[in-house]
């Protein structure tokens, strides 16, 4: 028996809003591979649990008709993998989300929960912020929306206030269209695993496809948050693609990043990861889109 | 602390199971329902030991609440059978001639993820039947006897539709004949 508080089942959006309003102990609950675990841990114990996990109004992915994708938070990572959108506009975020844990955790795991527990390490995270993905969240007190980029205050810390319930993900059309994404995930397993570092690119090439018209890196675990790596971006931006471009890239990446040791790896390691797998996921990412790169 | 009854279908019958909030469908199907196939192992959704199908797919039941499970049809290992012969089903009679069992506390929730696999119909390669069971550790054959059973089972339902299907090393994990190893089967199973 898990030691909760008490539970809510929450009928609307408003309903929930409400009753994270009633009680401080009060927490939102969706997939629950994290938070039941954390209650399990000692971390969450005692806590309310209002719960979304079965409230049709957040689930789900749509296009717009000016070409924004919007992610309802209470998508499970499968049905993010799994959905024909997200294999036409964005694949490498059904890619990366598919990395999540194991089969059963991506089953009820949901991508609001991993970006709203503020983990850096979390799969889908670096993929939003290369996206500039825009948040939409509802509270007591009215609507608001928050950019990805000002959205990470610190590690697991967020700017949602505790009563504001996530909505919807808007990827704006111009942060995808054209661009060709890769994500690596470097872990010590290959499953059930949390990134030791986690590294997202995406390009997008001119009519020649030897030339990088615009480029976004984003990291995991690189900092306290997870964080773009706008100097390099800057640097790789126009140039024709080399060898040598990729390995001064990863370099300048290195310079917006501030890794730490812990347990998993050594900031020195962290480093080394974070220049390789820039390169790596460059690499990749200009041959998907169709580029050819020669010494 | 609320308590409340939830309806669900359980292995195709209809059920109606007075629960706590805060209990997990680990502990329901285990100690109302008696379905001791689930078995508890890290609690912490990490072994896959819980797993059951929850409307066909498979669910870690240690992290996931029984009121989100309201309405939802719920299948263990003890709802399976053959739909002929009212025995053991294909994928299970795999498990058993590929020796994909050692102590068997895992082989609950692998036999589940193998239906699950095996019933998308898709002619899976080892290496992709590897990633879907990484949810589900086994600490005793090590993994090779059962995606050798899985690529089996796979092979022979894609068989019976007639979507072809190539094991890539298409041998048993004997080196034994198919026909031998049936036969070995049927002198387990008989005495039973």
């Amino acid at each position: 028996m898990f030691d909760i508080k008490w539970f809510h089942e929450a009928e609307s959006v408003k309903d929930a809003i409400e009753k994270l309003k009633s009680d401080n102990d009060a927490e939102i609950i969706s997939g629950g591979t994290d938070v039941l675990i954390w209650v399990r841990d000692g971390k969450y114990a005692g806590k309310a649990l209002v719960s979304i996990h079965n409230l049709n109004e957040l689930k789900g992915i749509s296009l717009e008709s000016n070409g924004n994708v919007i992610i309802k938070p209470s998508t499970t990572f499968y049905n993010i993998t799994n959905n024909d959108i997200i294999k036409k506009c964005i694949p490498s975020l059904g890619e990366a989300v598919d990395m999540v844990g194991g089969p059963q955790t991506r089953q009820t795991g949901t991508i609001g929960g991993n970006i709203c527990n503020g983990a850096t390490s979390a799969e889908s995270a670096s993929t939003m912020v290369a996206l500039d993905a825009e948040i939409h969240l509802e509270g007591a007190n009215g609507n608001r929306v928050v950019k990805i980029s000002d959205w990470y205050t610190g590690p697991g810390k967020t700017v949602r206030d505790r009563c504001e319930v996530v909505t919807k993900f808007v990827i704006k059309k111009e942060n995808y269209e054209g661009f060709v994404g890769h994500y690596i995930k470097y872990g010590k397993r290959n499953a059930m695993e949390i990134a030791t570092l986690g590294c997202s690119v995406l390009v997008k090439l001119d009519s020649s496809k030897t030339k990088i018209e615009d480029v976004k890196i984003a990291y995991g675990v690189a900092a306290p948050t997870p964080i773009r790596a706008k100097s390099a971006e800057e640097f790789a931006k126009g140039k024709h693609f080399n060898e040598n471009l990729l390995k001064e890239f990863g370099e300048k990446a290195l310079s917006d990043c501030n890794p730490r040791d812990s347990w998993r790896a050594s900031k020195v390691f962290r480093e080394h990861l974070i220049v390789m797998l820039a390169k790596d996921a460059l690499r990749e990412a200009i041959k998907k889109a169709g580029g050819k790169i020669d010494g | 602390m609320a308590k409340r009854f939830i309806n669900l279908n359980v292995n195709g019958k209809d059920v109606e199971v007075g629960i706590d909030d805060r209990e997990s469908l680990l502990d329901t199907l285990r100690n109302h329902l008696n379905l001791t196939s689930v078995k508890k192992g890290c609690e912490v959704g990490e072994c896959g030991a819980c797993s059951v199908l929850i409307d066909g797919r498979c669910v870690d039941t240690c992290i996931y609440l029984t009121v989100w499970a309201q309405g939802k049809k719920i299948i263990t290992v003890e709802g399976l059978k053959d739909e002929k012969t009212d025995g053991l089903t294909d994928i299970q009679k795999e498990f058993i001639k590929q020796a994909a069992v050692q102590c068997g506390f895992c082989t609950p929730g692998f036999i589940l993820k193998a239906v699950e696999i095996v019933g998308e119909n898709k002619p899976y390669t080892r290496d992709e039947i590897k990633k879907l069971i990484a949810g589900n550790l086994c600490r005793c054959t090590g993994y090779m006897n059962i995606v050798t059973a899985i690529e089996h089972a796979i092979y022979n339902n894609l068989k019976q539709k007639g979507i072809k299907y190539e094991i890539a090393n298409n041998k048993s994990s004997f080196n034994e004949d198919e026909k031998i190893l049936d036969e070995k089967l049927e002198k387990v199973l008989s005495n039973y």
